[in-house]
């Protein structure tokens, strides 16, 4: 179990990271069944805990299953449908697995106005992936994101939960070497 | 990546003035920099005395509505029946808008103290602060203050021996625009899709979990230990007798110097964007000016003589919003800078209302149509009709969100349209 984290801090752990360990049974090791009773002690309602366990399942596997959605309907009295519609609902919950290193390019207005498509072609081209596609070596995928909120820094782009700003097309066998 | 960003305008820095200092992260350097001072005196005072200073600052909400902060405070009960709850909005995704990280990022336990002073006013003994997902970098700085506030005593039970207990967690959202909309981020902070619903009921009367709830932004909620501590007549010697104070602004796309600044309300528009930020690069001419963020009018580079305040952009025809404006050069092709725009509130939009869900989708598909050239002039017509079925016809106002740029582009810049249509 990696170290105890504080109550408080048991629904804002970072959930895209490339150091996955995966788990099958999400509530059956102590981290698992710790995490669970640190988020749902911060609600007076179980199923507000539901955002923090997707995360956690993401967080473990890198991506959310079916599985692991049953196993959190379970652990908060929810249906399987209802968890279903909530992950599917957000984009960041990975609904299938993606490569080790998950880049966001975001494409929104205030990058697109720099150089966010060029950016992202550069990056296709660079890990020899379309869209939303994991390379064949598992590595990578990139996909376009709509803002993420670094407006001022064009083009932002996310890897995991780490930002990358001001990233021009000339940048990007630089930021893959890094990656690595 | 140099905070705040020196320029010529005399203003105080208050918000701002410990952005880029690492010291002012920790608790110990906090304090050092003369932070928690406030929360004792608050804790002394009566939750309606707090309120009260507040609204005399005049101080509005920051997360773009501008709604007097101490009023909206004043409209939760007086005699609590059961938990009440404050959830600070962090869930900035406004194209544009990329201020409210700053604050997570550089200050976090400003925002906790003026939290818990603005939970100590509405009598909350819980804090959700809802950060967006893709924010893992600051929701992580703010929740590694929120556990050393914990550990120091100043969150917790019996806070500073007050008697008084106050719980601080940090929520992280997962990706969608719409929990950033108060009812979207109480829907999602109850573990649900982040769809926003029908007001009233208010969240001052039944908000997350059925309770009564005040959501404040975080540049609002940051503001507050000053106001507390200085009082309402300091605040008001900057901005203006409606619009006091001073306001984050962030200024992005065809810019010198885009980033965040502080600057006191009132300032012009055009100071903004010329001094402040330097103006478009490499000589060229600015064509046009979203000034609040992606949800609001746009601006001919003749219009940008207009006061940033709540009514001076409003009556100059847009909003101040989150004060985010974004600059387009005279190259920029304007349909297809609105097409991204629209492309945006297409995916963003929840689903539940029809005029939304169908509305934005069709104006970005009718956008990228006229943009790659096989649009008619009755895409225009059709592009105003769905401006009107989309205006004050829905749950929340995404709808109206796109409708702002998109009909004063087509009023402004129908040129560009036609001759796109007409090539």
């Amino acid at each position: 179990m990696k170290n105890p984290i504080h109550p408080a801090a048991a629904s804002s752990q970072a959930f895209q990271i490339a150091e996955i360990r995966p788990i099958e049974r999400l509530f059956e090791d102590d981290e698992g069944r710790d995490r669970l009773e640190k988020a749902l002690s911060r609600y007076p309602e179980k199923r507000a805990a539901l955002l923090p366990m997707l995360g956690y399942a993401q967080e473990r596997n890198g991506w959310v299953s079916d599985e692991s959605m049953e196993q959190i309907a379970g652990a908060l009295d929810l249906t399987p449908a209802y968890v279903r519609s909530v992950a599917t609902f957000y984009t960041m919950y990975n609904k299938h697995p993606v490569g080790r290193h998950f880049i966001q390019v975001c494409t929104c207005i205030s990058c697109h106005l720099h150089e966010a498509d060029e950016v992202f072609e550069r990056f296709l081209a660079e890990t020899g992936t379309r869209a939303g596609e994991v390379s064949e070596d598992g590595k990578y995928t990139v996909i376009e994101a709509e803002c993420l909120g670094a407006c001022g820094f064009a083009t932002a782009v996310q890897v995991n939960d780490r930002y990358f700003e001001n990233v021009t097309p000339d940048q990007i066998p630089a930021i893959l070497d890094e990656l690595d | 990546m140099g905070y705040p960003y020196s320029h010529d305008l005399e203003v105080n820095t208050l918000l701002s003035r410990h952005f880029g200092d690492e010291k002012a992260r920790t608790l110990e350097g906090w304090k050092e920099l003369g932070g928690y001072a406030t929360l004792p005196r608050a804790l002394e005072m009566e939750p309606g005395a707090i309120t009260e200073v507040v609204k005399e600052s005049g101080l509005r909400g920051r997360g773009g509505a501008g709604f007097p902060t101490g009023v909206k405070w004043s409209f939760m009960p007086q005699e609590p029946t059961g938990p009440h709850y404050l959830c600070c909005n962090a869930d900035e995704s406004e194209p544009g808008a990329f201020k409210d990280r700053e604050i997570l990022r550089w200050v976090p336990h400003l925002l906790i103290e003026g939290c818990l002073i603005a939970a100590r006013a509405i009598r909350a003994e819980h804090v959700y602060i809802y950060v967006r997902g893709e924010f893992f970098p600051f929701s992580r700085i703010v929740t590694d203050a929120v556990v050393e506030a914990y550990e120091a005593g100043y969150v917790g039970e019996n806070i500073l021996g007050s008697g008084w207990n106050c719980d601080v967690t940090v929520h992280i959202g997962a990706g969608a625009y719409i929990a950033g909309e108060e009812t979207g981020l109480m829907s999602s902070l109850m573990g649900g899709r982040a769809e926003p619903w029908i007001k009233p009921p208010f969240p001052a009367q039944a908000g997350v979990f059925g309770r009564p709830t005040t959501v404040n932004n975080v540049e609002t909620l940051a503001a507050v230990p000053m106001i507390v501590a200085e009082g309402a007549d300091w605040y008001r010697q900057w901005g203006t007798e409606k619009s006091p104070g001073t306001k984050l602004w962030c200024c992005s796309g065809h810019l010198v110097r885009p980033g965040t600044y502080e600057l006191p309300m009132g300032i012009a528009l055009k100071d903004v964007i010329y001094d402040v930020c330097g103006g478009a690069p490499n000589g060229k001419k600015i064509k046009a000016v979203i000034p609040g963020g992606s949800s609001t009018a746009m601006l001919t580079a003749d219009e940008l003589d207009c006061e940033g305040t709540y009514e001076g952009m409003a009556e100059a025809g847009s909003a101040l919003g989150t004060a985010s404006p974004i600059v387009m050069d005279e190259d920029t092709n304007i349909v297809r800078a609105m097409r991204r725009i629209a492309q945006f509130y297409a995916h963003e939009s929840c689903g539940q209302c029809v005029q939304c869900r169908e509305g934005t989708s069709w104006t970005a598909q009718l956008l990228h149509r006229i943009e790659r050239g096989e649009g008619s002039l009755s895409d225009i017509d059709t592009l105003y009709h769905l401006c009107e079925q989309m205006t004050g016809r829905t749950i929340c106002p995404l709808a109206d969100s796109v409708v702002f740029p998109l009909r004063s582009s087509l009023d402004k810049f129908r040129d560009e349209y036609e001759a796109l249509i007409r090539c």
